[in-house]
């Protein structure tokens, strides 16, 4: 199955990945990423039934280290970095439209 | 004062043996940079004071009789996508200004401990994406050899440093050619080592199943140097091939007689400029009278590299970059809820071809489109791993440009993303197979500008590859020389 994205597709997208966007910009990424789609139809055409995909180049299952305690990240660095903390933890805004 | 080497290896050597400090071959270094660095802007962060710290460490290990290491008191600039502990890092993106890292990369302490100076942070495109350092949100890197040029991307920093010479080595990272493409553009050495030979932990991600950090030289000596100082396995990172890493210094004069080298075809006709693929055909030439038998293979599916790449690293990219959510680092726009603030964040941290590629690669993962994209993405990635398998029962290495141009003007590719994606048609492959593969400095083009030729290996085959490199070196016609 292969379509040609439209403008109401990159609307849905940039809603989904947490984007705003212009009108302006609506129009332009329309055009710009169809044409990479539109570019990848050939991928899209091909008959691949019997073909099992790769998703990653090793063949990895399961790394795992020593069950070994070890010291992680300072925490009170890795707080010093953040847009806002309370309490030693990290601070956001109000969720699901509660007011705080 | 001793005149200052050009290589990594004569200065650790001058170093180590007290005939130069460390802190000359530095003050060198950070007086080139002073002098060219604002029509270049290769870096984003220049560590002269900590640097100059550095130095002075290592040349009191000296005097103390101690020795700093395989790199003593060399100058290395570390891409900005690489964390240091302390030391902002920012992947050329407003989303991470300001933010210093809790920890330093496995990289950057490998090459402190092998006694390499880090001279500074380089530009980069932002978050690795792009082939020009033009998505920077710093503003370009201009090519050393002719500044209305791109250095290339998306190292182009890393690249344009050392082919500046404000520092004979350094290190980047390498997704879809991010090494590799710069460094024929800027006429430099750059290295896509194994997926896993290398340690990726404190490495910013891009794509995890494709990116791999690796070196950029002047010589193809000092990026074995460089290469087998930072390889090896590393247990913070799980994708760490667990295993020696091979010796590559060793094997450097062992020349090419016998070896099996393939032209791909698919990559020496449309699209490839004829002076770029005249370079490659002289390249083999040159392998050929050092007793290399030279053949020519026909790869079928990588004439759908480039589609499945734009869809494999975009979707990995959308699932990495969701981190950047303005809640643990970086820049936060305040708004009345966190959804908002997440949104109105993202929006502004976020540049152009950043949203571009997480917008692409949402797409591709979205239910309806997740089968005929990313998941066929997937089954192309095992088709190019078999005709690979395929091509390496019959050559050794495989040889081909590094980019289908020379390096191109600003501005010429920027309205149109795809002709941009077109760029990486040669180096994408490897990253998708996991193989190694190198730039070598090839002479110039029709226009003066440096041609690089590509080596691409089995995987773990780095050494065979840095022999037929170390061939070719000595083999390329200088840059001077007009192409004919």
């Amino acid at each position: 199955m292969s379509a040609h994205l439209t403008r109401d597709d990159v609307a849905k997208v940039a809603l989904l990945a947490r984007l705003e966007l212009t009108d302006a910009e609506l129009d332009t990424y329309t055009g710009q990423l169809a044409a990479v789609i539109d570019h990848a139809a050939d991928v899209a055409a091909l008959d691949l039934a019997d073909i099992p995909p790769t998703a990653h180049p090793l063949p990895l299952v399961n790394v795992l280290r020593d069950d070994v305690i070890r010291p992680g990240a300072n925490r009170d660095e890795v707080l010093s970095q953040a847009p806002s903390v309370e309490d030693r933890r990290f601070r956001v805004p109000a969720i699901l439209g509660e007011e705080p | 004062m001793a005149s200052i080497p050009t290589t990594a290896i004569e200065i650790a050597a001058a170093v180590r043996s007290g005939e130069l400090s460390a802190r000359e071959v530095l003050e060198s270094h950070l007086d080139a940079i002073e002098a060219r660095e604002p029509e270049i802007n290769a870096f984003n962060l220049v560590l002269a004071d900590e640097a100059r710290a550095a130095a002075t460490a290592i040349d009191e290990r000296v005097a103390a009789g101690e020795d700093p290491g395989v790199l003593a008191g060399v100058p290395l600039a570390l891409k900005d996508n690489l964390c240091t502990h302390g030391i902002p890092t920012t992947c050329s993106s407003r989303i991470l200004e300001g933010w210093r890292p809790p920890y330093d990369a496995t990289v950057v302490q490998r090459v402190a401990a092998a006694g390499a100076i880090a001279i500074g942070k380089t530009n980069l495109d932002e978050f690795a994406m792009g082939s020009s350092t033009e998505n920077s949100a710093f503003g370009p890197t201009r090519n050393p050899r002719d500044l209305s040029r791109v250095p290339g991307g998306s190292s182009g920093g890393s690249a344009a440093a050392v082919a500046a010479g404000f520092a004979p080595i350094s290190l980047g990272s390498d997704t879809g050619g991010s090494i590799r493409q710069p460094a024929a553009l800027c006429g430099v050495v750059g290295v896509k080592p194994t997926y896993g030979m290398v340690s990726r932990y404190g490495l910013v991600a891009f794509a995890s199943s494709l990116d791999q950090i690796g070196p950029f030289s002047t010589t193809v000596a000092d990026s074995a140097l460089l290469l087998e100082a930072i390889a090896g396995h590393d247990p913070r990172d799980s994708t760490s091939i667990n295993a020696a890493a091979p010796s590559l210094l060793d094997v450097l004069d062992q020349g090419v007689a016998g070896l099996r080298i393939g032209l791909v075809t698919e990559l020496m006709g449309e699209g490839i400029a004829p002076d770029v693929a005249a370079r490659v055909r002289q390249a083999a030439e040159a392998l050929a009278a050092a007793g290399a038998e030279i053949g020519e293979v026909s790869i079928p599916a990588l004439s759908y590299g480039l589609s499945a790449y734009y869809l494999i690293a975009p979707a990995e990219a959308s699932s990495n970059l969701a981190r950047y959510d303005g809640v643990r680092y970086g820049m936060r726009v305040d708004a009345a809820t966190t959804a908002e603030m997440n949104t109105k964040t993202r929006t502004a941290g976020f540049g152009d071809e950043v949203k571009r590629r997480i917008m692409l690669g949402t797409y591709a993962l979205s239910a309806g489109y997740y089968d005929a994209y990313y998941g066929k993405a997937l089954k192309v990635r095992t088709l190019i791993m078999r005709d690979f398998e395929t091509a390496y029962k019959d050559f050794d290495l495989l040889l081909t440009p590094t980019s289908p141009t020379t390096a191109f003007r600003f501005g010429e590719k920027t309205s149109d993303p795809l002709s941009m994606y077109l760029n990486d048609i040669c180096t994408i492959p490897t990253n998708l197979a996991g193989h190694p593969a190198m730039s070598v400095p090839f002479g110039a083009g029709s226009d003066g500008m440096p041609v690089g030729v590509q080596l691409m290996a089995p995987a773990l085959a780095e050494p065979t590859m840095f022999r037929a490199a170390a061939v070719l070196e000595d083999a390329a016609p200088p840059l001077e020389e007009a192409f004919q």
